[in-house]
């Protein structure tokens, strides 16, 4: 392969980078077929298919980025380690990075304005993640105490610290996805939000019933055969249910927002499981592309992050990519009448629904969003088309990539133009454009 | 799966015990490594005529040492019997007995060679009558030899010669180690005509060191099933031969699929060859990423044995399916299309079910048996052109599919060959890439047994 074409000579305007394609393995549910992968194993493999996909053995790629949300200490170069274990040359380097579920969303970003700025001429951008194999860290008293007994010189020394050692400071604190600053869960944060506008029930079963049907779509006609390699057996995602329907979701039990005034209505079918898996996408300017006789499927066109203020402001948890589109839209001139395709993470039902009443709200959309009127409604027939997470299901870091490679090979049968936002812990959004190439 | 009888036999006490209870002693083959030499010990031609005086003098421009006579107490690398201009029955007694004379001078790992011409070239009765008996000669040599010998015949078809680069191809085939599992066997080989297809250099050796290193340089080829087993092996031993090779195998063995890709330095394309539109989309790939196709090996098969009279429907269709009527509709399509090189190979898997039928596998046998009906039809519309079709058929290989084959049975079916062994993917793979290389140019609708000179349907 043509090493880095015209880098020596990196333009100064930005330049053009594409989505050259994508390789994930199949979403797993947390203790089932990969409940005994790392996530290191789980991005080799990744990295190892997207490699065989596109031919890139021993190929010196301009920047790998990739992160994990639960990521033990021991992964502090997550994403370099596994290069290194990759088929992809030593010389490749790398980065890890972690912005809760924007993580594979916000490495995209990232590299494609490496790209754009001729810093790189191509990237592997993506994420990992896994529930099942999540760091336990010890108690705060039992980290202490050890710290204090390697630094001791004498056995009094010794003896004292090891004398502050409590029964309570034994048991190891297990990873949560609750929110360090509310101490809520992130499905109870999303029963305020959903309750706050009104999400019903049946709307929320409704929505996970057609991601189930479109990924179960998808799969049949063969969407997934170059966007996916099997990895311990597991050939589809897991969570992926064909057969489910309406009336089997509805006979689900709430579990989030039981306390509330309101009705209950989050359950574990319209709420992403825990899963293990790994997606990734290699993107490329279109020197690169071209010099390797490597498919264009889209064109990354721009980004925008938010965060909101859901500590002490009244805004939810997960509506930080509410705030980002409409800065995205009007930067780029657009609304969206424009788009062909929309790609709304579904972290849950009720988040993506929360996220549509809101921009068909004008009062929200003036007061929230700054804007002058509402920003408007979206056709459902546009909407995930392809499945989302809740039939994949969702390991935070690697939806990012998942979306972006989905997206993007959506764009190039179909062409038009897609936006893409994902909200994140923290109250965090980040969002994106991509165009068909054609 | 190991032979672990092969690997007994071959210590010296177990090795004696098995010569005085006459029990078979299957020999360790010889098999090509890079840089291997062709003959390190002399090689006989035996045969009179300018056929064997002109082919005496390509392999002494190979660097091999030439012997027109068996000089007494001399070890042979090689016993080559030239008999392109036997008429008569008779004319086979001075050669075939040198040859005899030869035979217990070879080398472990020895090679008898005929060159002859086909007996369908000629309506004198007397001729045919040698041509044809050179054949059951050849065939009972390969029988009596040991020691991981192998006799096989080239024979000269039309206006063919011994100096042909087609036949100096099949024959470096035949004396090199890549056709250690080749056995009984018989390559039918015509002229080529001089309108640049073969490459005499890349047939001949520059400098007449061995055959050259990477046959396949340049070559973007094809393998379906390439995920494991002989399918894996054909995707490395084509790579190394310098082929730019795209492994196919079904979604499901995406992860198996994706390592091949990686080992070999190709590109794994995950397609279900049934689907219609399977041929279209591995031409999209080549066009897009390669250009041009140049050789396609129709690989992927499957096996769902049952008796005829309990076969259902779904075991037969999806053999069908699978092992022929796949191959037939992508090759319709890589024939229609600009993609596919004019001089382009289609190497199609047979079996020897195919050739001699197989208790429990009707369905099977129908397939594999309808690819050698299919290689030897389109071969013929080849015919003229640079284009070749031929298939091979494999014997008793041992992989994961016959290691599944219960231990007492596997044992016999290992011994039921003159070799007395199982072959290796590779023997397979190394057969398929001699097909796909320029050396091969002039063979065409042939089926290559590789299977040791198995006892059944020979």
């Amino acid at each position: 392969m043509a090493d880095q074409a015209g880098s020596q000579n990196a333009a100064r305007t930005p330049r053009t980078a594409v989505v050259i394609g994508g390789n994930r393995i199949p979403f797993a549910r947390s203790g089932g077929a990969y409940a005994y992968s790392s996530n290191k194993d789980m991005l080799i493999a990744a990295l190892d298919g997207l490699v065989a996909r596109f031919g890139l053995q021993g190929e010196r790629i301009g920047e790998v980025a990739a992160g994990a949300v639960l990521k033990h200490s021991r992964d502090f170069n997550l994403t370099r380690e596994a290069v290194l274990g990759s088929a992809l040359s030593p010389e490749t380097p790398a980065y890890d990075l972690q912005q809760a579920c924007a993580t594979g969303l916000e490495t995209v970003v990232g590299l494609s304005n490496k790209i754009r700025l001729g810093q790189i001429e191509s990237g592997i951008a993506g994420g990992v993640d896994s529930a099942s194999d999540a760091p336990i860290v010890v108690s705060e008293g039992l980290r202490r105490v050890l710290l204090d007994l390697s630094r001791a010189r004498t056995p009094q020394q010794k003896i004292k610290a090891l004398g502050r050692l409590r029964p309570k400071d034994l048991s190891p604190n297990a990873p949560t996805t609750g929110e360090p600053r509310t101490g809520l869960s992130m499905g109870e944060h999303q029963a305020l939000t959903t309750a706050a506008w009104n999400i019903s029930r049946e709307a929320q079963d409704e929505l996970a019933y057609r991601s189930h049907q479109n990924l179960a779509a998808a799969y049949e006609r063969g969407f997934f055969a170059d966007l996916m390699t099997p990895y311990r057996g597991l050939t589809r995602d897991a969570n992926l249910r064909a057969d489910t329907s309406p009336e089997k979701l509805a006979t689900l039990k709430p579990v989030f927002g039981t306390s509330l005034d309101t009705p209950a209505t989050m359950t574990a079918g319209n709420s992403t499981p825990l899963t293990d898996g790994a997606a990734l996408v290699l993107l490329g300017s279109e020197e690169y592309a071209t010099a390797n006789n490597l498919p264009m499927l889209a064109t990354i066109v721009d980004a925008e992050a938010a965060a909101v203020d859901f500590v002490h402001g009244d805004e939810g948890l997960l509506m930080g990519g509410v705030h980002a589109v409409p800065r995205l839209l009007q930067r780029n001139g657009l609304t969206f009448d424009d788009f062909d395709f929309f790609e709304i993470h579904e972290a849950f039902a009720g988040t993506v629904l929360s996220a549509l009443a809101a921009w068909e709200d004008e009062d929200y959309c003036k007061r929230v969003l700054g804007l002058d009127g509402a920003l408007g409604s979206i056709d459902p027939s546009k909407l995930n088309v392809n499945g989302s997470s809740l039939a994949a299901g969702h390991p935070f870091a690697a939806t990012g990539g998942r979306i972006v490679a989905t997206l993007a090979k959506t764009l190039s049968e179909k062409g038009g133009r897609g936006l893409i936002s994902i909200c994140a812990a923290g109250g965090q959004g980040v969002v994106a454009i991509l165009e068909a190439r054609n | 799966m190991a032979d672990t009888y092969l690997e007994l036999v071959n210590t010296p006490l177990p090795g004696r015990i098995a010569r005085a209870l006459g029990l078979p002693r299957p020999a360790v083959l010889r098999r090509y490594t890079p840089g291997e030499v062709l003959a390190p010990r002399p090689v006989l031609v035996a045969g009179a005529g300018a056929g064997a005086d002109a082919l005496a003098d390509v392999l002494l421009g190979w660097d091999i040492e030439v012997r027109r006579h068996v000089l007494p107490g001399e070890k042979l690398s090689a016993a080559i019997v030239v008999l392109d201009r036997a008429s008569s029955p008779t004319d086979l007694t001075g050669p075939l007995l040198e040859l005899g004379q030869a035979v217990k001078l070879l080398v472990p790992g020895g090679r008898v060679v005929a060159l002859f011409r086909s007996a369908a070239d000629t309506t004198d009765p007397a001729e045919a009558a040698a041509r044809q008996g050179v054949d059951g000669a050849i065939r009972s040599v390969a029988h009596e030899l040991r020691g991981g010998a192998t006799g096989n015949g080239i024979v000269l078809r039309g206006t063919a010669t011994t100096t042909d680069p087609t036949t100096l191809g099949a024959l470096r085939f035949l004396l090199s180690g890549k056709s250690a599992y080749v056995d009984g066997q018989f390559l039918e080989v015509t002229a080529v005509s001089a309108d640049g297809v073969v490459d005499l250099a890349a047939t001949t050796g520059a400098e007449g060191e061995g055959i050259p290193d990477q046959p396949l340089a340049g070559r973007t080829a094809v393998v379906t099933g390439a995920a494991r087993g002989i399918g894996a092996k054909i995707a490395e031993v084509l790579a190394r031969d310098g082929a730019r090779v795209i492994a196919v195998d079904v979604p499901a063995a995406g992860e198996q699929l994706a390592a091949v890709a990686n080992r070999v330095g190709g590109t794994a394309l995950q397609l279900d060859i049934t689907a219609p539109d399977a041929a279209a989309r591995i031409l999209e790939h080549v066009r897009g990423r390669y250009g041009a196709l140049d050789v396609v090996v129709h690989n992927a098969g499957i096996t769902r044995d049952k008796l005829l009279a309990n076969m259902d429907a779904a075991r037969w269709d999806s053999v069908i399916a699978v092992n022929i009527a796949s191959q037939l509709r992508m090759n319709e399509q890589f024939l229609a299309s600009p993609v596919f090189s004019e001089s382009g190979r289609i190497i199609s898997l047979a079996s020897t079910s195919g050739i001699a039928g197989n208790r429990g596998q009707t369905n099977y046998a129908a397939s594999k048996a309808g690819v050698i009906g299919m290689v030897r039809a389109q071969a013929a519309a080849f015919d003229g052109g640079a284009r070749t079709i031929n298939a091979v058929a494999p014997g008793f290989i041992e992989t994961d599919m016959t290691a599944k084959i219960p231990p007492l049975t596997r044992q016999v079916a290992r011994r039921l060959s003159s070799l007395q062994q199982g072959g290796l993917p590779v023997d397979v793979a190394e057969a398929i890439a001699f097909l796909a290389s320029d050396a091969a140019a002039g063979i065409n609708g042939q089926v290559v047994r590789v299977c040791g000179q198995n006892l059944v349907g020979a």
